[in-house]
């Protein structure tokens, strides 16, 4: 018999391609995404739709310039889009978003290669670029159900941007923070489109830890760090947590910190990575001039991951001492 | 529990029910003279000449060989060159069978009397490793006893690769000539421990064996997990007895020998009957498969277009020797059965799924039973960096394809890996 097909083995694959690794992070983001929505309207909802529409054609444009095969199929610009929209005000102006998106594919990503060949997270570059560039444009928070005209304010502070409320009683001075805890943990509290509601976050996160798309380290580490020095500062177990559910934290650690490009390959390293980056988040919050520093500290220990993964190499079973390179 | 990396797969066992039966004596074999490890042996016969059963038609005084026997009784047609499915040409014995099937004079049980008569007896019978690699086993058995004692012997009936049953059928159709096998060895080499193990997915040959074994102090029977590559001669040992068979060593040095199931088995038998290694259990399925999917005592040298004849898969796009994790592919189903191949699979598809971008998931990284870094031994591979793969331990590599298996972007990394180890100049 002839006409046989002859490859190398293994002659097997496992059920899985990164198109479909792309999608199982959409439904994962979805639930935050339809809650971000609800709280902040359709015009939320918009600027969702501009940024995937944007991210997908200046993907799609991109492989078309530089000759090279089209992977606007294998789905990691919609998660780009989705992910940038998420970490935008409802209110931004949508030529702001597709400046985002014409950072985040273009500059990031694809003029380095595409896909995995992206040394800094696409959507957190171009949420930082926007926050630098368009300062005031990126603070347009408003309240939740601003749209539906049943609360009286329409603009907000953010969770760590607004002042706490200072009060005495019995002689003895207390802050009291501008959110309950319930409010955090749901949701309703002025931010970015996708990062207010933790709840949504988390069961995202737990969606993608089960389906093993991404491991427990990263959120672990960087949730974990961040809450104990946290906890160390402060000394108060309810300020901790209040850290935890504001601002950025949950979405960067669950969704950004886990991206596989530009961040370390074994769970040695991911674990750095995720001590890495609540340790700067720590420090920016606490210290630093912006309220949030969960973008700034994802931005700076991408640019750490190569050196990281140098340094935390899986050592192979029953390896004899290694060969010392030449210098 | 001693536990490496590895993947699940789906078992698909479905033959582990068809009790092994003989497969037609094929019209005509083709005898390669290089069917195991090592040099190949030098073809004793001639055209024209007239063979039996169990004649000795291939050997070598090379030290790392086994000879070969005819399977059958009639005439050799022609001595050619053939090419392998492995890419190695050799001498092969095309034998035309007359149908009688009259056994060689020479085949009577060996006198066994010490270690030394033993282990030459045992290289008379031709016998290599069944299970997949075909190690010589008089060599494996020859270890030297005074630099790197051995203390424990692992049989390996772990039967990892989806499909295959064969080692399955051997131990519930002749448990006793296994248990009688690994007394043999036990006896002449001086092993005071031996553990057969067997995953957990095969439970009827565990209590079997259990039970066959139940006043036999130095025979024990392990339960390991059922994950591929669980019977990988390193992963094996390290599952049965924790120690690590480091780089550059053999088992010996970490006092192990590692036995398949099959060739302890196969090994009692030689020594009651004296018929050398001519016939040997495998097993036929895979998707192609119409009919007759089972367990075959076939002889050696059959052509594997019969096998596919006889279960209906004429209609298969790939054929492999052994399992579809580690199997190597036929170019063409006129290769004959050797004596390592213990399944010949068909498959209805053929194509490999398109190669994408690595994203740098760390899959492969999670799945490596050795803890290599597959995707750092791509880049490294693909910038000939010759050092860097030395620091990575490409030399390692089993090849057991876990991290071609698990990508996502389906790269071929195992490849990758045995061109990488090439790429490394021999000392």
């Amino acid at each position: 018999m002839k006409g046989l097909f002859v490859s190398p083995s293994p002659h097997r694959a496992a059920d899985m391609s990164t198109s479909k690794i792309m999608l199982l992070v959409i439904i994962a983001l979805f639930p935050a995404a339809m809650a971000g929505c609800v709280f902040f309207g359709p015009r939320a909802a918009a600027v969702l739709a501009v940024c995937i529409a944007a991210c997908v054609i200046f993907e799609a444009l991109c492989r078309i310039v530089m000759k090279k095969d089209q992977t606007v199929g294998d789905l990691s610009a919609v998660v780009t889009g989705l992910l940038l929209g998420m970490n935008l005000p409802a209110t931004v102006p949508f030529y702001v978003a597709v400046i985002g998106s014409f950072v985040a594919i273009v500059i990031v990503k694809q003029l380095f290669g595409g896909i995995g060949q992206n040394f800094a997270n696409p959507a957190i570059a171009a949420r930082i670029v926007l926050m630098l560039s368009f300062t005031s444009q990126m603070s347009g928070w408003v309240k939740p159900y601003w749209y539906s005209g049943a609360v009286d304010a329409e603009t907000s502070a953010t969770p760590l941007a607004a002042e706490w409320l200072s009060y005495t009683e019995n002689g003895a001075a207390y802050k009291m923070a501008p959110f309950t805890l319930s409010e955090m943990f749901w949701g309703e509290t002025g931010g970015c489109i996708g990062e207010t509601c933790a709840a949504m976050l988390i069961l995202g996160g737990l969606f993608l830890i089960i389906t093993k798309v991404i491991s427990l380290a990263t959120p672990v580490a960087f949730i974990g760090s961040f809450a104990v020095l946290t906890l160390l500062y402060t000394g108060s177990l309810v300020d901790t947590l209040y850290g935890v559910l504001a601002g950025g934290l949950l979405i960067g650690a669950f969704f950004m910190a886990t991206d596989y490009a530009t961040t370390p390959l074994t769970t040695k390293g991911k674990v750095v990575f995720g001590i890495g980056c609540g340790l700067v988040t720590f420090i920016i919050r606490s210290f630093g001039s912006f309220p949030e520093g969960v973008s700034f500290s994802i931005l700076l220990m991408n640019l750490l991951t190569p050196y990281i993964d140098r340094l935390t190499k899986a050592s192979p079973f029953g390896a004899k001492k290694p060969v010392k390179a030449k210098s | 529990m001693n536990k490496l990396n590895g993947v699940h797969l789906s078992h698909n066992k479905g033959t582990k029910n068809c009790e092994t039966v003989d497969f037609p004596l094929p019209k005509s074999v083709v005898i390669p003279m290089s069917q195991h490890m090592g040099a190949p042996c030098e073809c004793l016969v001639k055209k024209g000449d007239t063979v039996t059963v169990g004649q000795k038609i291939g050997d070598t005084d090379a030290f790392m060989s086994a000879p070969i026997h005819s399977p059958v009784s009639g005439t050799v047609t022609d001595v050619i060159d053939f090419l392998l499915a492995s890419g190695a040409v050799c001498k092969a014995a095309v034998i035309e069978s007359d149908g009688l099937q009259t056994v060689c004079p020479d085949v009577k049980p060996p006198e066994i009397t010490d270690k030394q008569s033993f282990i030459a007896a045992i290289r008379e019978s031709g016998l290599t490793g069944l299970g997949g690699a075909g190690f010589p086993t008089h060599i494996k058995l020859n270890y030297d006893a005074v630099k790197t004692p051995v203390d424990t012997l692992v049989i390996n009936a772990a039967e990892c690769e989806p499909y295959i049953t064969s080692d399955f059928r051997e131990m519930m159709e002749s448990p006793m000539d296994v248990i009688e096998g690994i007394l043999l060895v036990q006896k002449y080499l001086g092993i005071p421990i031996c553990k057969i193990c067997i995953e957990d997915n095969k439970p009827e040959a565990i209590a079997l064996m259990k039970k066959k074994t139940e006043n036999l102090k130095s025979i024990q029977i392990v339960a390991l997990p059922s994950s591929y590559p669980q019977g990988a001669e390193k992963v094996i040992v390290y599952s049965a007895t924790g120690r690590i068979v480091a780089e550059g060593e053999l088992p010996s040095n970490q006092g192990v020998m590692v036995m398949n199931v099959s060739t302890a088995a196969h090994m009692y038998r030689y020594t009651q009957d004296g018929m050398p290694l001519t016939k040997r259990r495998l097993t036929l399925d895979g998707d192609a498969v119409t009919k007759n999917a089972g367990n075959y005592f076939v002889p050696i040298g059959t052509r594997v277009s019969e096998l596919l004849e006889h279960c209906g898969a004429e209609g298969a796009k790939k054929v492999l020797y052994g399992g579809p994790m580690m199997g190597i592919c036929l170019y063409d189903t006129d290769q004959p059965v050797l004596k390592n191949n213990n399944a010949i699979l068909a498959f209805k598809d053929g194509e490999s799924p398109k190669t994408t971008a690595c994203i740098r998931c760390g899959r492969c990284v999670r799945t490596c039973p050795l803890n290599l870094m597959p995707v750092l031994i791509e880049n490294a591979y693909n910038a000939e960096d010759v050092e860097e793969l030395k620091r990575l331990k490409v030399m390692l590599c089993m090849n057991c394809g876990c991290c071609s298996y698990a990508c996502p972007a389906h790269r071929p990394l195992a490849e990758i890996n045995q061109l990488a180890k090439a790429m490394i100049p021999r000392k």
